[in-house]
């Protein structure tokens, strides 16, 4: 059994390793992301959201679902804590 | 629980320093517009002030000044600060967390309700955070074995 779950750790790592011989090269101005979304970012932030700082307007505007779900994960975090390790007499 | 032994040194420079660390994670949540910071950065540094408490004084300080049940409530009013934001924009008729509407309640054009919204959901991330670190700090720090609410 623990040789069958060897087998299945290696193949994914494997499969892992295959995709990322697809990925665009470390910083290619010519990928997908660098040609279309950043541009856009950097250029409209200030004339949409009024923010100077763009690392900030992508966080909480453009992708402020995102960053919804991160606080949820924090929170459950905190949740989970207390109802794993708190005890009430 | 192990015995409190007092030392000046510690407790002085912890009182004199607990102040400006909790009034700089205030500016970092502010300020995140204009500069590196955020309700994240902010709400841990804030939470950082009250673990220095905890390491300086002992349990009790900090379940005095910070009620375990304000705290797990305040837990839960960050996320619910920030969704409710998202709901408000929903009833204002855009879509969820689409901050440009709330220009038609606050006094501020729509570039600017954007920022406005940015700082409203960066207020609810910072008191998640900063909460969600102390009841960790508390529970792992004692194993969850503290005593309840002081007098």
């Amino acid at each position: 059994m623990k040789f069958f779950a060897f087998i299945v750790v290696l193949f994914t790592g494997a499969l892992l390793i295959y995709g990322t011989v697809d990925m665009p090269d470390w910083g290619d101005p010519g990928s997908a992301p660098n040609s279309h979304v950043s541009p856009r970012y950097i250029e409209k932030t200030l004339e949409e959201t009024a923010t100077p700082n763009a690392v900030t307007s992508v966080l909480a505007d453009y992708r402020g679902y995102d960053t919804l779900g991160e606080t949820t994960v924090i929170f459950t975090a905190g949740v989970v804590c207390i109802m794993l390790l708190r005890r009430f007499r | 629980m192990k015995e409190r032994y007092p030392d000046v040194t510690i407790e002085t420079v912890c009182r004199l320093l607990i102040p400006p660390i909790q009034l700089f994670g205030l500016y970092v949540i502010a300020h995140g517009h204009y500069s590196p910071g955020g309700g994240f950065q902010g709400g841990c540094i804030l939470g950082a002030s009250f673990i220095m408490m905890f390491i300086a004084y002992d349990i009790g300080e900090v379940k005095r000044r910070m009620r375990e049940k304000l705290n797990t409530i305040l837990c839960a009013t960050g996320v619910l600060i920030y969704a409710g934001i998202g709901i408000l924009c929903l009833v204002l008729g855009a879509n969820y967390l689409d901050y440009g509407i709330l220009h038609q309640i606050l006094p501020a054009y729509p570039a600017k309700a954007r920022a406005l919204g940015t700082f409203g959901i960066e207020i609810g991330v910072g008191i998640t955070v900063m909460s969600v670190m102390i009841s960790i700090f508390l529970n792992i720090g004692t194993a969850g074995e503290h005593e309840g609410e002081p007098e």
